[in-house]
């Protein structure tokens, strides 16, 4: 996994929908290639056109509410997002990104602290993050174990390949 | 300890166990709906073979029952294909209804069992006092390929509800009202745990529509002590043994809440998000383009049947459309036994198979740029039913009926009153 993260940040408001992040008329698509055309199409159509692999989802509260569709976040690891920081995510939203080895932090008061366009800076295992466009520290909350041991393996598949590889052996 | 953090502790194997504390669970039921076909894949590319436990995998055909598109068709072939190669003997193929519906009618749900699905109503099943959750297509896989889940253990709350409703107020009502007051966001993560002496007279049906939209207040899973009410609908249904836990007298909730159903009016949310709820008075009047009466929240054979009791012998509003979905099979079969589908057949409704429909806005009923919805479902994200300058009011199923009667938002209670009817 990469450790520290730095990108340009595409900035969104409360409880952003799993509708808006990837609208239901697109989730007969199953190849990552096709589904990657539309993420954030439901909040900002031209996101996807714009947005550089390594760049930084923020959002508000409850970020990735809403359907449990995993297109969600498939489409956003797909564009290559960085990280994701918001205020608070939705339960599904934030195991799905976990498992697809897409890193989530909570980090309170982000809204207020990072404007679209911002470079922000931030290491995954320590939960140090800079606004480097505003010289700001981000207040980020640490990852538990669990999760930074999914991560740190790319993901829960890797994890538990080798988990079966071991029972067969 | 609470009655979940029993379930949990019993299915991760062990005595005791403390909030926030990660655990393996073993899983009772893992479902798939066909907007999955990751599931496979992620199966597929962890290595793999032979599924943990076939007798506690289901496929639902639900979403795109039946498929309209190529791309759909594949996705459920794919599945039924999968079930056959993997001996996995419960699927329920396009014939049945929404997951929900079709795993209890199906006697799959029991009070204190795990049940995992691809869908994030799950929370559904709290009704019954089972803990069900939702998840993405890898954590499914996960199941899938080792018959356990991690979850972490939840902070729990409890909404006390007391009072008697008024006509034409149902536990949808209800659910808006503290919705509309709490937020879309305040439990997250956590258990709800509903009690008080007004769910103690609901029926199942109304109990599952509350548990269901706990969803959209972040929950992770929803629970209602198991009583007489649940031990006498499962009867006919379930035929696995269970035990019923109960949460310990010393047990303390992060939070409590009260909630007097009393005074409460009927309630709608509001375009855009279903934490936005005013009393349905305050929007009699407007327009709308369609009425929608189905889902896993509002499709059930008593919401047909207070639909049948508004509409019967009257037409449908010429400036609208009531489309009617049945939320499985059997909710069909009661509903045409009862002579309700007659009834509103007559009056102008469109019957659509049973299945998700045009809930998420995919197929069967799907709205226009400009076009209004008062729908008995659970979302109104932008966009959630068809074109994203659409939009869509969220209600009771009397009030859907109301609205279909008329062309525009109007009190259902009066309606009710009018007929003389007591609600049931
Ligand atoms: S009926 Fe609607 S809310 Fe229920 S499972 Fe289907 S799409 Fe989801």
């Amino acid at each position: 996994m990469k450790t520290i993260m730095e990108g340009k940040a595409f900035v969104f408001g409360n409880n952003l929908d799993t509708d808006q992040i990837y609208p239901g008329q697109y989730l007969e698509l199953a190849r990552t290639a096709d589904i990657k055309e539309h993420a954030m199409e439901g909040a900002d159509p031209g996101l996807v056109a714009l947005f550089q692999p390594g760049d930084i989802i923020v959002g508000g509260t409850n970020f990735g509410c809403g359907s449990s569709r995993e297109h969600a976040a498939i489409a956003l690891k797909a564009i290559g997002a960085g990280a994701i920081l918001a205020e608070s995510f939705a339960r599904i939203f934030y195991r799905n990104a976990v498992n697809l080895g897409v890193p989530v932090l909570v980090s309170p008061g982000i809204s207020n602290l990072v404007k679209q366009d911002d470079i922000l800076k931030i290491n995954i295992e320590t939960g140090e993050a800079q606004n480097l466009s505003s010289k700001k520290d981000l207040d980020v909350q640490s990852l538990s174990d669990y999760v930074l041991d999914i991560l740190r393996r790319g993901g829960i598949k890797p994890l538990v390949k080798r988990q079966l590889r071991e029972q067969q052996n | 300890m609470h009655a979940i953090e029993k379930i949990l502790a019993r299915a991760s194997g062990q005595k005791s166990i403390s909030t926030g504390q990660i655990l393996n669970c073993r899983v009772d039921l893992a479902e798939v709906n066909d907007l999955y076909p990751q599931t496979i894949f992620s199966f597929q590319e962890m290595g793999g073979k032979k599924v943990h436990s076939p007798d506690k995998i289901t496929f639902i055909l639900d979403h795109y029952a039946p498929a309209s598109s190529i791309q759909q068709a594949e996705n459920q072939k794919l599945m039924r294909e999968f079930c056959r190669d993997q001996g996995i003997d419960l699927l329920f193929d396009v014939d049945s209804g929404v997951c929900h519906q079709v795993m209890v009618d199906n006697g799959l749900v029991y009070p204190g069992m795990i049940l995992i699905a691809t869908d994030s109503h799950t929370t559904t099943h709290g009704a019954f006092g089972a803990f069900g959750t939702g998840v993405g297509a890898t954590d499914l896989a996960v199941i899938m390929a080792t018959g356990h889940l991690w979850l972490r253990v939840p902070e729990i709350i409890r909404i006390n509800l007391s009072g008697i409703l008024q006509t034409g107020v149902y536990a949808k009502d209800v659910i808006l009202h503290i919705i509309g007051k709490l937020g879309a966001d305040y439990a997250l993560y956590k258990g709800v745990e509903f009690s008080g002496t007004t769910i103690r007279d609901w029926s199942i049906s109304e109990r599952m529509a509350l548990c269901n939209m706990t969803t959209e207040m972040g929950a992770k899973a929803a629970y209602i002590q198991p009583d007489q009410v649940t031990l006498d609908f499962l009867s006919d249904k379930v035929t696995k043994e269970f035990d019923i836990v109960e949460t310990d007298d010393d047990f303390q909730y992060a939070e409590e809440l009260f909630f007097d159903v009393s005074p409460i009016p009927p309630q709608l949310a509001v375009p855009q998000s279903v934490d936005n709820v005013l009393p349905l008075t305050e929007l009699i009047g407007t327009p709308v383009h369609q009425a929608y009466l189905g889902s896993c929240t509002g499709g059930r054979a008593e919401d047909i049947g207070v639909a049948a009791r508004i509409l019967n012998g009257k037409k449908v509003n010429p400036n609208t459309r009531l489309i009617v979905v049945p939320a499985s099979k059997q909710v069909y079969l009661d509903s045409l036994h009862q002579g309700d589908v007659e009834k509103l057949v007559k009056a102008g409704a469109t019957f659509v198979t049973p299945g998700c429909a045009a809930c998420l806005g995919t197929h069967e009923g799907i709205l226009a740029a400009g076009e209004v919805c008062i729908a008995s479902t659970n979302r109104n994200f932008p966009g959630r039913m068809g074109h994203v300058q659409s939009s869509v009011y969220l209600g009771s199923p009397a009030a859907v009926a109301a609205a279909a009667l008329t062309g525009k938002i109007t009190d259902p209670s009066e309606i009710l009153k009018l007929l003389g009817q007591e609600k049931s």
